[in-house]
């Protein structure tokens, strides 16, 4: 089910930068140095369009999280690029980039999303509130809709349950409107249930709302909620797979496995 | 286990640092104190057994004698210090005068304090030519007639006199010109303690202080091979009544006694203040193992689950407890050695002479510093150890992150109200007491812990006041509110640190400001004289004072104010001679009966109380025996109420004097033409020839002496109070760190989110400004009403108390509250804005 091959995704960056949300070109980053020295991405070439809903995979320690993280400004990288729509992050300090960050990504993490004294509806407005901007109202039912959390506003985080919580973060990311939404493990945390619904309203964003989102995950399952799966191996992308399911990907994986024992 | 403790204190060295330091500075206070004292009282103990070396047997006048007469034992005449020195076993008898003698230095302003400035006599012996042994002089000869000085060496080093010159003083009253000539060394142990000592020839020295012929002291040196209980044996066969022998060794015992006496109340007064700063430290040891214990929930599940039992546990927490109170105690104890070693040479640099001695650290004093750390880190673990055994096994097997048990607050909350109301009733009801000090005493400390207890309570509303100005500062404000209030315990012992040393400081302030108040209003109210003439050390003054201002232009109305001690029916009472014909124009009286115009010649006026003791009114008569043993019979011309300055039976001079042995007075009211001024004051000066024994105060200057007195107090007493703030402060860092690691992984997602390192850092430091605020806001209410319910007691015998709020000076311990804040939050704030984000966000 391998429908794409490296070459091509290699040719994406030199499509219209408008098409792209986020982008990296030759993306490196190296850990440590002479004997210690590890390279966690290894000059990695990649874009994520607007409006689609991309999944990072990659077995553990293949620098998915890394790639995220360089990406998404929380971590810097050793040389290439990377860009959030027309914005180069390697040139920002660290005051722009945390602007950057709060106005135009939006974050779901594994877990500790919330803030414990705040309620659901504070905390979906935290990052507005950070910008000291006001959050618009018609959007914001829209997006407190689409989550079903309607009910649950004025809770607080203990008083919700794991799957709620993560809905929160959802909404957290979808309310601020940013122009991407990177997801580490977002369901990672959460069992099959929660975790289905979680990525059903993470789909929807996408379909109903128009959002572009990027997901690192391991699990299978989720990134066959995903338009698109980019494989990810010892810091290299090493396949991208478009419309998955979760038996494409698991078999994508399976020889990556076997591939990791023969070599 | 005691293995796995002591693991833990290495693990956590950082966080347990705060605490450390806590106990240490508790504990190094105490120390030093310890030895600071001790170290004094042995420099002083020696100094002054150098100073009784010379002595054998002293015989003075028998002071606990039977009064037989209210002028107390004469002194010893001279015909008894022959006959001593015909003793068998005397080798040397020497008599003794001495008395106050001010000596002026060269700028004419008093050599040292009042009360240490000292006159004595050069006994040249029987033939009129020997050598005095207390004295070894240095340069120049003995003084031999009027005139004539000698001055002891560190004096004369200090002021810069020396052979062939004169200098002024004064012994009680009229300025001398005295020619200085010799110096000489003593062991005095007044002079060691930086006092001053000027020698006369005897006949000079018993007219000022005695009378001639008549010695105070006779000192007595055995022969060879003669014991001092045996010489004092053979000495007390040839006293007269009235007169007693005691050995050197006592008179050092004695003297080394009163020492320590002294040193008792100085160390207690320290130990109190070295106490309030420990007490502090036990909030923020409890609240360090309260987090640590939380913080290992899932590991102290562990231990139990693999078959610790519960007591194990507590006991593994207590054993942490004991390492690191051993280890602050250590520390402690070697810094307070040092504060110990370094006070005494300040007080030096700050010109008190301390004698020299060494360093007296005693064995009481490690081990009670060290036993004092310990046991109070292990009393403020107790709770915490007790908690950390109740964590069930199963919760290592949880595999969330587990909830702290959000305990109700409703029975803290009872007990809190309790105790709190229990605290302001005693308080209160103590406010109407005739002697409340106990009960109000128990009752502050009752509503101090009550109030302590009620912190979470009070927490919330309180912090949510401030919530409108913590919106200025945007979300970081409402964050920094939200998370002072999310540990309400935590915050509580936080604030309530802060809290003990603000309210002492507080009620202070507002004690000594109204007291301060209280004494000006006395002074202006009972005087209407623009000059009160009084000896520097309150001594009394001659009656030449008086003759040399009636003398002067100036003066237009003028009084003494004797005192003398009389008999009436079987009481003893003081007798104030005052000048019956001007002295209604010097004081002001409130007469409830009668008027000034009932004081002169045989009539006189009487404070309420007293005339009220002996059942008088207006023309009752009494018997008096005047202290010359006289009988007279007195008219009651009027009944005043009394005050702080004026109090007693005053009658004219006239009919008193001829009854005195001694015409003193321990006052001369003065008033002057056209009122108190400069000019008036330097004429008054000028003509009692620049006396620097004699004070000339206006109504200004005694409010100002007595305020200077209070400023000193109070700043020492804020010295001493601020090691409790400093501890505080340490509790509030720990607070702040302990929150910013319990949080990180919520920081850190905020910093991923947007929120830039200044808004991390001013959350921080908001959270950690709230809650010192809340600690301020406590200590300065609790401190005023303490102010307020302790000058309710004052007033009873200062009766022109009156509250005074110094805003001012609220004001400043409220922005110090908010200072405290600001500089503990700068690490912890430093530190949240450095957190790695990535790492934080990462799940455990």
């Amino acid at each position: 089910m391998t429908t794409s091959t490296p070459p091509d995704t290699r040719s994406e960056p030199s499509a219209p930068a408008g098409a792209a949300a986020a982008r990296a070109v030759d993306l490196t980053k190296v850990y440590g140095q002479g004997e210690t020295k590890v390279v966690a991405l290894d000059s990695v070439t990649v874009d994520f369009r607007r409006g689609a809903f991309t999944a990072i995979m990659g077995p553990s320690g293949s620098g998915k999280s890394t790639l995220m993280h360089c990406m998404a400004g929380l971590d810097s990288f050793s040389s290439g690029s990377a860009w959030i729509g027309e914005t180069e992050l390697s040139s920002l300090k660290e005051k722009k980039l945390t602007r950057l960050r709060r106005d135009k990504i939006g974050f779901i993490f594994q877990a500790f999303n919330l803030l414990p004294t705040l309620t659901a509806l504070e905390n979906i407005t935290l990052p507005m509130d950070i910008a000291g901007r006001k959050p618009e109202r018609e959007w914001l039912d829209r997006v407190v809709e689409t989550v079903g959390l309607s009910g649950r506003l004025g809770h607080r985080p203990n008083q919700l349950s794991g799957g709620q919580q993560q809905r929160v973060a959802v909404a957290r990311a979808l309310a601020a409107r940013p122009e991407i939404i990177f997801g580490d493990e977002p369901t990672g945390n959460l069992d099959s249930r929660a975790g289905a619904e979680v990525l059903g309203f993470l789909r929807n964003s996408v379909r109903e709302l128009g959002q572009t989102v990027v997901m690192v995950t391991h699990d299978p399952v989720a990134a066959s909620y995903a338009d698109r799966v980019v494989f990810l191996a010892d810091g290299r992308i090493v396949d991208d797979m478009a419309d998955p399911t979760a038996e494409s990907v698991l078999d994508r994986m399976k020889a990556f496995d076997a591939r990791g024992r023969t070599s | 286990m005691f293995r796995t403790a002591l693991r833990n204190v290495l693990a956590h060295k950082a966080r347990l640092l705060m605490t450390t330091l806590a106990v240490m500075l508790g504990v190094a206070f105490v120390a030093g104190t310890l030895v600071f004292t001790a170290t004094l009282s042995e420099a002083f103990a020696r100094s002054s057994a150098k100073g009784f070396e010379a002595v054998d047997v002293a015989v003075r006048p028998d002071f606990s004698s039977d009064e037989t007469d209210p002028g107390g034992p004469s002194d010893l005449p001279r015909e008894l210090l022959e006959r001593t020195r015909e003793l068998p076993g005397v080798e040397h008898a020497t008599g003794a005068v001495s008395g106050f003698a001010a000596l002026a230095g060269k700028d004419g302003r008093l050599v040292g304090e009042g009360w240490s400035t000292q006159g004595g006599n050069y006994d040249t012996g029987p033939d009129g030519s020997g050598e005095d042994p207390r004295y070894d002089l240095r340069e120049g000869r003995a003084p031999q007639r009027a005139g004539e000085i000698a001055l002891d060496s560190a004096t004369a080093g200090r002021t810069g006199y020396g052979v062939g010159d004169t200098v002024r003083l004064s012994v009680s009253g009229p300025v001398r010109e005295e020619k200085v000539t010799g110096v000489f060394d003593t062991d005095d142990g007044n002079v060691a303690a930086g006092g001053t000592l000027v020698l006369f020839d005897t006949a000079t020295a018993q007219e000022l202080f005695s009378q001639p012929g008549m010695y105070s002291e006779i000192v007595l040196t055995a022969s060879e091979g003669v014991g001092q209980g045996e010489l004092r044996k053979s000495v007390e066969k040839i006293l007269p009544e009235q007169a007693e022998a005691v050995t050197g060794q006592t008179l050092a015992d004695d003297q080394a006694r009163m020492i320590e006496a002294e040193m008792e109340g100085m160390r207690t007064g320290l130990l109190v203040f070295a106490g309030i700063s420990l007490f502090v430290g036990v909030f923020i040891i409890a609240n360090t193992f309260t987090m640590l214990v939380a913080q290992r929930t899932k590991e102290l599940a562990l231990l139990r689950a693999v078959g610790a039992s519960r007591r194990q546990v507590t006991r593994s927490v207590l054993v942490e407890a004991v390492v690191v109170g051993a280890v602050a105690a250590g520390i402690g104890l070697l810094a307070g050695i040092g504060i110990g070693a370094g006070l005494r040479s300040l007080m030096g640099s700050l010109g008190a002479t301390v004698p020299d001695g060494p360093l007296v650290v005693t064995p009481a004093a490690v081990v009670a510093s060290l036993v004092v750390g310990i046991a109070v880190t292990v009393a403020a673990a107790w709770l915490p150890a007790r908690r950390a055994a109740k964590v069930p096994p199963v919760a290592a097997m949880n595999s969330v992150h587990a909830p702290a048990t959000v305990r109700g607050l409703v029975v803290r909350n009872t007990i809190g109200a309790v105790l709190a109301g229990a605290g302001a009733v005693l308080v209160l009801a103590a406010t109407g007491m005739d002697d409340g000090k106990v009960p109000m005493g128990a009752g502050a400390g009752l509503l101090v812990i009550g109030v302590f207890v009620l912190t979470p309570l009070l927490s919330r509303p309180v912090i949510a006041l401030a919530s409108p100005v913590m919106r200025v500062a945007g979300v970081s404000g409402k964050l920094a509110r939200l998370n002072a209030v999310r540990n309400p315990r935590r915050t509580a012992a936080t604030a309530a640190a802060l809290m003990i040393g603000l309210t002492l400081i507080t009620g202070l302030t507002v004690i000594a400001s109204s007291v301060q108040k209280g004494v000006d209003k006395m002074a202006t109210e009972a005087l209407k004289a623009d000059y009160v003439v009084s000896m520097a050390n309150y001594r009394p003054l001659s009656p030449e004072i008086e003759r040399t201002l009636a003398e002067q232009d100036e003066v237009t109305a003028l009084s003494p104010m004797r005192n003398s001690l009389s008999r009436i029916g079987d009481e003893y009472e003081f007798l104030t001679g005052v000048n019956g014909e001007g002295f209604g124009k010097l004081a002001e009286l409130d007469f409830t009966e009668g008027s000034f115009a009932g004081l002169g010649g045989e009539s006189v006026i009487v404070d309420a109380d007293t005339a009220r003791g002996h059942g008088w009114k207006t023309g009752s008569t009494f018997e008096v025996v005047y202290e010359d043993g006289e009988r007279g019979e007195l008219t009651v011309g009027g009944v005043y109420r009394d005050n702080e300055m004026m109090t007693g039976i005053m009658l004219d001079t006239a009919v008193l004097d001829p009854h005195l042995e001694k015409v003193t007075s321990m006052q001369v009211l003065v008033a002057t033409e056209g009122g108190a001024s400069e000019s008036a004051k330097s004429a008054l000066e000028d003509a009692l020839g620049n006396n620097p024994a004699v004070l000339v105060q206006d109504e200004e200057d005694v409010s100002e002496s007595v305020a200077q007195m209070i400023t000193l107090m109070l700043n020492m007493l804020y010295g001493l109070l601020a090691m409790a703030v400093v501890v505080a402060v340490l509790g509030v860092v720990n607070t702040l760190a302990m929150s910013v690691f319990e949080r990180s992984q919520e920081i850190g997602m905020l910093r991923a989110i947007g929120l830039d390192r200044r808004g991390t850092k001013r959350m921080v430091r908001l959270e950690s400004l709230v809650i010192s605020l809340f600690g301020g806001v406590l200590g300065v209410g609790l401190g005023v009403f303490f102010g307020w319910a302790a000058g309710e007691l004052i007033s009873a015998s200062l009766p022109t108390y009156e509250l005074v709020l110094p805003w001012e000076r609220m004001g400043v311990f409220l922005a110090l509250a908010a200072l405290v804040g600001v500089l503990a939050a700068l690490w912890p704030a430093r530190r949240a804005a450095r957190m790695d984000m990535l790492e934080s966000i990462k799940t455990e």
